[in-house]
């Protein structure tokens, strides 16, 4: 099936975001394609068959388990950047310091992932899920918030939040700011 | 809803950034904005930051997220399997 073939590859990335092993996004991944197929006919209103696709092993993975935390609203509301680092009049007192360019001297490519793997998983579930999707996996803002079934709003918030903390956390690795 | 006319802080520049990148702020935002970045060396490297950030996750494999938050949804996976059969 020319369709399974399209989308399967990107189907294994996704899963295997979010799964241990590569035989278990596998599976993740096969179960999807039984979803699909038995779903097929509430595609139809659907934009693309790609998001309806990714949302349906989103849910998978969501369904059960996310319960426990349902509560889990936007996640913190803490600031971008810390109060304390403007003046009273709101402009910088601490600026950042530069490190956009020479990032690449002070910290491999490998240390960097590091960072902002270990930053990822400090983030509250609905920021992670935003920021996976978008910047990692590439979808556009459009397509997460099909997928996750949010608001735009909710996906600029969420997406704000979780890559203010992810650059928050380069920043300290680096020892800047 | 922010004030038009007034200009931008620097506090406030670091959380409209993401609607920037977006294209999710009116025309008149935007220009306000676009006018205080380009009088403030800070927020440019703010902005730069945050590019990089982004470029940088964008870089992130399925083996540079830590075990735990792999074995967190293999977990979910595992249970909505386990009600599902």
């Amino acid at each position: 099936m020319e369709l399974v073939s399209r989308y399967h590859a990107s189907l294994l990335r996704l899963a295997r975001i979010y799964v241990a092993s590569s035989a278990v996004a596998e599976e993740v991944a096969q179960d999807t394609w039984l979803a699909v197929l038995r779903g097929l006919d509430s595609f139809a209103e659907r934009s693309t068959f790609k998001t309806w696709l990714l949302q349906i092993a989103v849910n998978r993975a969501r369904s059960t388990g996310v319960r426990e935390h349902r509560s889990v609203s936007i996640g913190d509301a803490g600031p971008a950047v810390d109060a304390s680092r403007f003046d009273f009049s709101g402009a910088w007192m601490s600026p950042p310091q530069h490190w956009v360019e020479d990032s690449d001297d002070r910290l491999s490519a490998d240390a960097l992932a590091a960072v902002i793997g270990a930053a990822l998983n400090n983030l509250p579930q609905r920021q992670r899920e935003v920021v996976l999707l978008r910047d990692v996996d590439g979808l556009s803002g459009r397509e997460v918030c099909e997928v996750l079934e949010i608001s735009e709003a909710n996906q600029r918030v969420l997406l704000h939040r979780s890559r203010s903390r992810l650059r928050q956390a380069i920043e300290a690795d680096l020892g800047g700011g | 809803m922010l004030k038009l006319r007034r200009e931008l802080v620097c506090q406030e520049m670091v959380e409209l950034i993401t609607d920037y990148l977006e294209g999710a702020l009116s025309r008149a935002q935007r220009r306000r904005f676009e006018t205080h970045l380009a009088g403030c060396e800070n927020c440019t490297e703010y902005l730069k930051q945050m590019r990089a950030t982004i470029n940088a996750t964008g870089r992130l494999r399925a083996e540079d997220l830590t075990p735990e938050m792999r074995a967190e949804f293999g977990d979910l996976y595992r249970r909505w399997r386990s009600e599902e059969d």
